[in-house]
């Protein structure tokens, strides 16, 4: 069984909601996205999503860009980013997923990037430019790397999109709360009740519901609407300013981190 | 022929094209092909949109043979398709003009659209104060300097322009924040991609609002020569004026036809345009299709000193065309389309985008190598006034 499937077991077991959060890979370093995975993890999230650094991040916002931008001025690559994920493995059996563009996972071929993906640890791929009508061509490659295919469900998809998107989807699926890009929102769209209903009608698979998620009362909000809440953005930008020195410390980030898992687990 | 450069149900040509987009831009695609397909076969929308090209645009727009030109550089005579002689000078408006209309009939109130020349976002912006609807416009920082003037005239016809200061700061950054803004305010917002390219339909629908540039062309010679060209020649960026000349003469087998690419500084990473020297197959901004990328998948820098051709990847069925062997591609550098652009002044009195002034370039080394009795025909697809600047900091006068 993947680590997904078992966390979000034990979860649902423990009657407790996920705490996801994102993390560009290599912002600022590789070192430092292995030793911030595990503090994660100390910290109480269940999942972490590794983002894979692309040239050109369309779906996202101005902190993921520019934690992007970063990664990439520091040289990063996938190889370096599965050896990271090697890293953490030693230490951690916490469930990781890769956050990608397409274009840098078809670039030495899908099929053989997939199964390097895997061999290193990770345990999903969210594509974010791979719609279902695209993803039928690339699931024999998901299949055969056993890694889940962590699917997109936003507010502009309806019925009968959702019915087609969760049957390529394995281990959760990832609902956006509002039409946009990544980053802080000053509040939960309505668009985020909406969403989770329409896909839960279509899957019995975990919800995680994301997109512009960054107060502890907003994410104990969308703990109500889904199994697990992913925080993306208002971390990074927390971390980037920490290391910037331009406000707070890695300790707070640690401790904010706690506050918000407590948010979501209901402690 | 032409029947094999139709797209399949899913926006293919081959494996080129598709709809690699996040899944908030699904459903706005559907419902944009939808609405696309229905008004195809709708004649009050078509009459309505040859109507505003003809009195609003200017079409038809000339063919003009450029004798001194033609005699100047020897062997074939030289025919220009007059797309700078288009209202807001170029071929952009084609587009610009029928995607406005089709953005008023699904209702939406709002139009947003990348630059990189400038050119598609002056015919959005005039299209859209014609039309009434609120406009905004992506442009890199680095092309708004490199072509201030079509600044001030989007602003003049109401657009709001925003820089956009990520990355390389050109056309790719600026199709990347208008998919942002897209993807933001879906439901009241029409997207007016300006090229060939993207996710599926835009390569088809933009290529079918285009096309009247090679039925008008092929009109023309017919009427003036009685015969066919024996090769078309248009500057490629994306590709949309080319594939607008290029697609009415698909099914005639004894017409040539070559697309160029920017050559910029040569063929060097980060310092060319030419897809088809230095790309291999990718994703990138919601299609598949020739895309300079380094070994990790990373967008590569590009250059061109014309900003129209300044772009990382080609639209899917200039991909396909060549595949099929149907088009040639090759490219002309920096300076091969500043000595073209002057050229082109000087012996006809016609002014060149710098982006058409490849197509030039292109031309200037094929007519020696045809015989006297050979027509090549060039899309001319600006006009070059935008330039005038930049040129001027090249090349003393």
């Amino acid at each position: 069984m993947s680590r997904i499937r078992e966390i979000f077991q034990q979860l649902r077991r423990a009657d407790r909601k996920g705490f996801i959060v994102y993390l560009t890979a290599g912002d600022p370093s590789l070192p430092a996205t292995v030793e911030r995975v595990l503090a994660l993890v100390d910290a109480g999230v269940d999942v972490v999503e590794l983002g894979m650094p692309f040239s050109d991040p369309l779906a996202d916002g101005r902190v993921n860009q520019a934690a992007a931008e970063r990664a990439l001025a520091a040289g990063v690559t996938l190889a370096g980013v599965l050896d990271a994920v090697r890293a953490i493995r030693r230490q951690s059996p916490v469930p990781l997923v890769l956050y990608s563009y397409l274009n840098p996972l078809l670039a030495r071929g899908l099929e053989n990037t997939l199964m390097r993906v895997a061999e290193a640890g990770f345990d999903g791929v969210l594509p974010l430019d791979l719609p279902p009508e695209e993803a039928e061509v690339f699931q024999p490659a998901f299949q055969k790397s056993g890694l889940d295919h962590i699917c997109l469900v936003a507010p502009t998809s309806d019925d009968q999109r959702v019915e087609r998107i969760v049957r390529y989807a394995s281990g959760f699926v990832y609902c956006i709360s509002r039409a946009g890009v990544t980053g802080a929102q000053e509040q939960i769209a309505d668009d985020a009740a909406a969403v989770t209903a329409r896909t839960r009608r279509h899957t019995a698979l975990p919800l995680a519901i994301g997109f512009g998620i960054s107060t502890p009362d907003q994410a104990h909000m969308a703990a109500t609407l889904a199994d697990a809440v992913v925080v993306g953005s208002a971390l990074v930008q927390r971390w980037h300013e920490a290391d910037t020195k331009k406000d707070g410390t890695a300790e707070q980030v640690r401790s904010w981190v706690k506050e918000m898992a407590e948010a979501v687990h209901g402690r | 022929m032409s029947q094999r450069l139709n797209a399949d149900r899913r926006g293919y040509y081959g494996p080129y094209g598709g709809r690699f987009v996040p899944e908030t831009l699904m459903a706005p695609l559907e419902e944009l092909t939808r609405a696309w397909r229905a008004a195809r076969c709708d004649t009050a929308f078509q009459q309505e949109f040859h109507r505003y090209l003809r009195d609003l645009v200017g079409r038809p727009t000339p063919l003009y043979f450029a004798e001194r030109l033609s005699r100047e550089i020897g062997g074939a005579r030289v025919y220009l398709k007059r797309e700078d002689l288009c209202h807001t000078g170029a071929h952009k408006i084609n587009n610009s003009l029928g995607q406005i209309l089709l953005a008023r009939r699904m209702g939406k109130k709002r139009v947003i659209a990348e630059t990189g020349a400038g050119q598609h976002g002056v015919a959005t912006a005039a299209m859209a104060a014609a039309f009434d609807m609120e406009c905004v416009v992506y442009m890199g920082q680095v092309d708004m300097k490199r072509q201030a003037l079509n600044v001030y005239r989007m602003r003049e016809f109401g657009a709001k322009v925003v820089p956009v200061t990520a990355g390389q700061q050109t056309l790719k950054e600026a199709i990347n924040e208008a998919m942002r803004d897209w993807v933001t305010n879906v439901r009241h917002t029409h997207y007016i991609l300006g090229t060939a390219y993207g996710a599926h339909p835009y390569p088809v629908m933009v290529r079918n609002f285009q096309r009247i540039i090679g039925d008008e062309a092929r009109r023309q010679i017919l009427e003036k020569e009685e015969r066919l060209p024996d090769l078309l020649i248009a500057c490629v960026g994306g590709g949309s004026n080319a594939i607008g000349l290029f697609y009415p003469f698909l099914s005639d087998p004894a017409v040539r036809m070559l697309g160029v690419e920017a050559g910029g500084e040569g063929i060097l990473p980060g310092k060319h345009a030419a897809r088809f020297q230095g790309g291999s197959l990718g994703v990138l901004q919601g299609t598949r299709s020739y895309v300079l990328q380094d070994p990790y998948g990373q967008i590569e820098l590009t250059h061109s000193v014309s900003a129209g051709l300044d772009y990382a990847a080609v639209g899917p069925e200039h991909a396909w065309l060549r595949d099929q062997g149907r088009v040639e591609y090759t490219f002309a550098t920096d300076d091969q389309a500043l000595d073209a652009f002057l050229r082109l002044a000087r012996l006809e009195g016609i002014i060149p985008a710098l982006e058409s002034a490849h197509a030039i370039a292109a031309a200037i080394q094929r007519a020696p190598t045809l015989e006297k009795d050979k027509i090549i025909l060039i899309n001319l697809s600006g006009r070059g006034d935008k330039d005038v600047a930049q040129v001027a900091e090249k090349v003393t006068l």
